[in-house]
C-alpha cells in the first residue's frame, strides 16, 4: 500500500508541473515528483527488521543474507539526488534570469516563441 | 584495443581543464576543445567494426557496470564525434561573434558529448540514467546560452519536459528493478527472456518507452524540440539535431526494443504508427514556418519519423535502412543547421521573408544547402535517396502499401518546404527583401566552411555506403540488432574471465 502513496505524490507533482503557472509552482512541482522517487525507490530495498547492510567481522553471512535490506537502491538513490540538486540549481538561476527579462514569475506571459 | 573508458574520460577530463586554465589562457579552450573532438573522432573510426568490452574494476557484469562496445555502439560513437568535431570547429568563429563566454561554452559542449558516449557504450542501464541526465543538463544550459528572452524560454521549457521525461525513465528503471532484481541490460533481458512478460516489467516497459519517446520528440512529444533546436546557438542546435535526439531517445528505444525486450507485434505498431504520424504532421507544420530554424528543427522531427517507421517495419532491410537514414541525417541536418548560422552570422535574420539573393554573396553557403536540401527530399544521386529508398522497399516488401504510400507523401512535402527556404533566402527574394542591407553582405570566413564543405561533401557521396549491402558499412550495427536479446545475452557473460 505504501508503494501507492509514493505514486500518488509523484503524480501530485506531475499535477503541479502540468497545471500551475507561477515558475517557482512548476519548480517545487519537479522537486517533488522527485523526491516521490526517491522514496519510491528506497522502498524497492525495504524488508521489515532489517538490518543495515554492512559487513563486519562478527557479521555471519546466513543471518546477514536473510536479514540484511537491500544496499543498492540507497546508492541509486545518493546519485538521484545529487543530479537533483544539479538540476535545481539549474532551474532556479533559469527562473531568476527568466524574471530579470520579463518581470514576471507567470508563464502565460512568455509567449515570445510561437508554433 | 583501445579501451572504451577513453571516450567518456576525455572529454569530461578536458572539460575540467578547459574550467580550470581558461581564464588565464585565452586561446586553450578552442585549442583544447579541437584537439579533444580530433583525437575521439580517429579514436572512434579505428574502433569501428570491432567488438570489446570492458568491465570496470574487473567486477562480474551481474554486479559491476559493463561498458559494452559493438557495432550499434561503434556506429553511434562514429556519428557523435564527427558532428562533435565539426560542431567544434564552427563554434570557434561563431561564438565569438554572438556569445561571451567560450570556457563555459567548451566545458559544456564537452560534458554533453561525454553523457552522449556514456549512453552508447554504458551496459547498465542505471548508468544510461546517469549519463542521460549529464547529456540533458548540460544541453538545457547550451539553449539558455545567450540569456536573451527568448532562449531562456525555450531553455525553461526544454527543462520542464526534458526532466518529466528524464523522471518517467527513473521510475521505469525502479519498476524493473523490482520486477528482476538487477540492473545490467544483459541480465534484465535474461530475466525477461525466460520468465516472459510479466505485469511488472510491461508497466516498466511503458514509463521507459514513453521517457524515451519524449526525448525522441516524436509527435505526441514534440513541443519542445522547435523551441529548444531554434533558439540554441547554431553549432549546438546541428549536434541537439545532429546527435542529442537520436542518442537519448532512438538509440536508447533501439537497444531496449530490440536488445533488451525484445520487438513483439504491438510494440512494432507503436513504432510504426508513430513514425508515420510524426513523418506527415510535422512535414505540414514544418511548411507553416516562417523562422529558418523552426523549419529545420521540425524537418528533425519528419525525418526521424522514417527511423521509427523503418524500425517499425522490422525486417532486415528496414533495419538496415533505419541505420542508413540515422546515419544520413545526421550528416545533412548538422549542415543545414550551420549553414542557417553561417546566414545569422552575415546578416543577423532568421525569418525567410526578410532573406534574399544571398546565392550572388556566399555563393558557398548556398551551394551546401542546396545540397543539403536536395539530399534530404530525397533526390538522387545524394544520400538522403537512398535510405528513403531502401524504407519505401522494405515496407512495400512487408505488404504495408498503405504505410509506403505515406512515406512517399511525406517525402514531397520535405522536398516542398525546402523549396520555399531556397527560394526565398538563396535563389529568389522575400516579401520583405532590404536591398541596402544586402549589398554588405559577404561569405563567411574560411575556418567556418571547413566543416560546411566536408559535410556537404559525405552528401554527395553518402551513397557508396549502400554498396556490400548487409557486409557493408552498416552490416553489423543491423546485424547486432537483428540478432536479438538472446546474442546480447550471450555477448556480455560470454566474454568475462
Amino acid at each position: 500500500m505504501i508503494y501507492a502513496l509514493a505514486i500518488t505524490v509523484f503524480m501530485v507533482g506531475l499535477y503541479a508541473v502540468c497545471c500551475k503557472k507561477n515558475i517557482i509552482k512548476i519548480i517545487q512541482g519537479v522537486i517533488i515528483m522527485e523526491y516521490a522517487l526517491n522514496f519510491f525507490i528506497i522502498l524497492l530495498g525495504y524488508r521489515k527488521g532489517g538490518i543495515a547492510p554492512i559487513i563486519n567481522k562478527i557479521t555471519d553471512m546466513h543471518t546477514f543474507a536473510a536479514q540484511s535490506v537491500d544496499p543498492l537502491p540507497q546508492a541509486i538513490v545518493f546519485i538521484s539526488i545529487l543530479i537533483g540538486l544539479g538540476l535545481l540549481a539549474l532551474m532556479v538561476a533559469l527562473a531568476i534570469r527568466l524574471y530579470e527579462r520579463y518581470g514576471t514569475f507567470d508563464i502565460t506571459e512568455m509567449k515570445k516563441l510561437k508554433g | 584495443m583501445i579501451n572504451p573508458f577513453v571516450f567518456i574520460a576525455l572529454p569530461m577530463g578536458m572539460a575540467f581543464l578547459i574550467a580550470l586554465i581558461g581564464h588565464q589562457y585565452k586561446k586553450s579552450p578552442d585549442f583544447l576543445a579541437n584537439l579533444t573532438m580530433g583525437i575521439l573522432f580517429i579514436l572512434s573510426a579505428i574502433c569501428y567494426g570491432k567488438s570489446t568490452i570492458y568491465y570496470i574494476g574487473n567486477w562480474s557484469p551481474s554486479i559491476g557496470i559493463p561498458l559494452v562496445l559493438d557495432g550499434l555502439s561503434g556506429l553511434m560513437l562514429i556519428i557523435i564525434n564527427f558532428i562533435g568535431f565539426m560542431s567544434a570547429i564552427f563554434s570557434i568563429q561563431y561564438i565569438e561573434k554572438f556569445y561571451t563566454s567560450k570556457l563555459r561554452y567548451y566545458g559544456l559542449f564537452l560534458l554533453t558529448i561525454a553523457g552522449l558516449n556514456g549512453i552508447v557504450l554504458s551496459g547498465d542501464i542505471f548508468s544510461i540514467y546517469v549519463f542521460l541526465e549529464l547529456a540533458s543538463i548540460s544541453s538545457y544550459a547550451l539553449v539558455g546560452f545567450g540569456c536573451g528572452a527568448e532562449e531562456l524560454e525555450a531553455a525553461f521549457k526544454y527543462l520542464i519536459m526534458g526532466t518529466i521525461a528524464s523522471f518517467f525513465i527513473l521510475l521505469g528503471i525502479a519498476l524493473l528493478y523490482g520486477a528482476t532484481g538487477n540492473l545490467n541490460l544483459a541480465a534484465i533481458a535474461n530475466v525477461v527472456q525466460s520468465q516472459g512478460f510479466s505485469d511488472p516489467i510491461k508497466i516498466a516497459f511503458i514509463f521507459l518507452i514513453s521517457g524515451f519517446f519524449i526525448k525522441a520528440a516524436s509527435i505526441p512529444f514534440h513541443s519542445w524540440l522547435p523551441d529548444a533546436h531554434s533558439s540554441a546557438p547554431s553549432s549546438i542546435s546541428a549536434i541537439l539535431s545532429g546527435i542529442v535526439v537520436k542518442i537519448t531517445g532512438i538509440y536508447c528505444i533501439i537497444r531496449l526494443v530490440y536488445n533488451v525486450f525484445g520487438a513483439t507485434v504491438l510494440i512494432s505498431h507503436i513504432l510504426l504508427y508513430i513514425g508515420l504520424i510524426s513523418i506527415i504532421l510535422a512535414g505540414i507544420m514544418a511548411f507553416m514556418q516562417t523562422n529558418i530554424k523552426r523549419t529545420f528543427a521540425y524537418s528533425t522531427i519528419s525525418q526521424l519519423g522514417y527511423v521509427f517507421f523503418a524500425l517499425g517495419i522490422g525486417t532486415p532491410l528496414a533495419i538496415f535502412g533505419a541505420m542508413f537514414q540515422l546515419f544520413n541525417h545526421a550528416i545533412f541536418k548538422p549542415l543545414l543547421f550551420l549553414n542557417s548560422g553561417s546566414v545569422d552570422y552575415q546578416t543577423g535574420e532568421k525569418v525567410i521573408n526578410k532573406m534574399g539573393k544571398l546565392n550572388e554573396k556566399m555563393p558557398v553557403t548556398s551551394t551546401s544547402t542546396l545540397i543539403g536540401s536536395l539530399s534530404i527530399s530525397g533526390i538522387p544521386p545524394f544520400n538522403g535517396f537512398w535510405s528513403k529508398l531502401i524504407i519505401i522497399i522494405a515496407a512495400v516488401q512487408a505488404n504495408l502499401i498503405g504505410p509506403a504510400i505515406w512515406a512517399i507523401i511525406g517525402s514531397i512535402l520535405t522536398l516542398s518546404y525546402y523549396s520555399k527556404v531556397l527560394k526565398c533566402c538563396f535563389f529568389g527574394k522575400g516579401a520583405q527583401f532590404n536591398e541596402e542591407k544586402w549589398k554588405s553582405f559577404r561569405e563567411v570566413p574560411g575556418l567556418m566552411l571547413i566543416p560546411v564543405i566536408t559535410l556537404a561533401f559525405m552528401c554527395i557521396i553518402g551513397g557508396i555506403f549502400i554498396i556490400h549491402g548487409y557486409n557493408g558499412f552498416f552490416g553489423r550495427p543491423v546485424k547486432d540488432i537483428i540478432n536479438g536479446p538472446l546474442w546480447y545475452i550471450q555477448s556480455v557473460f560470454g566474454s568475462y574471465k
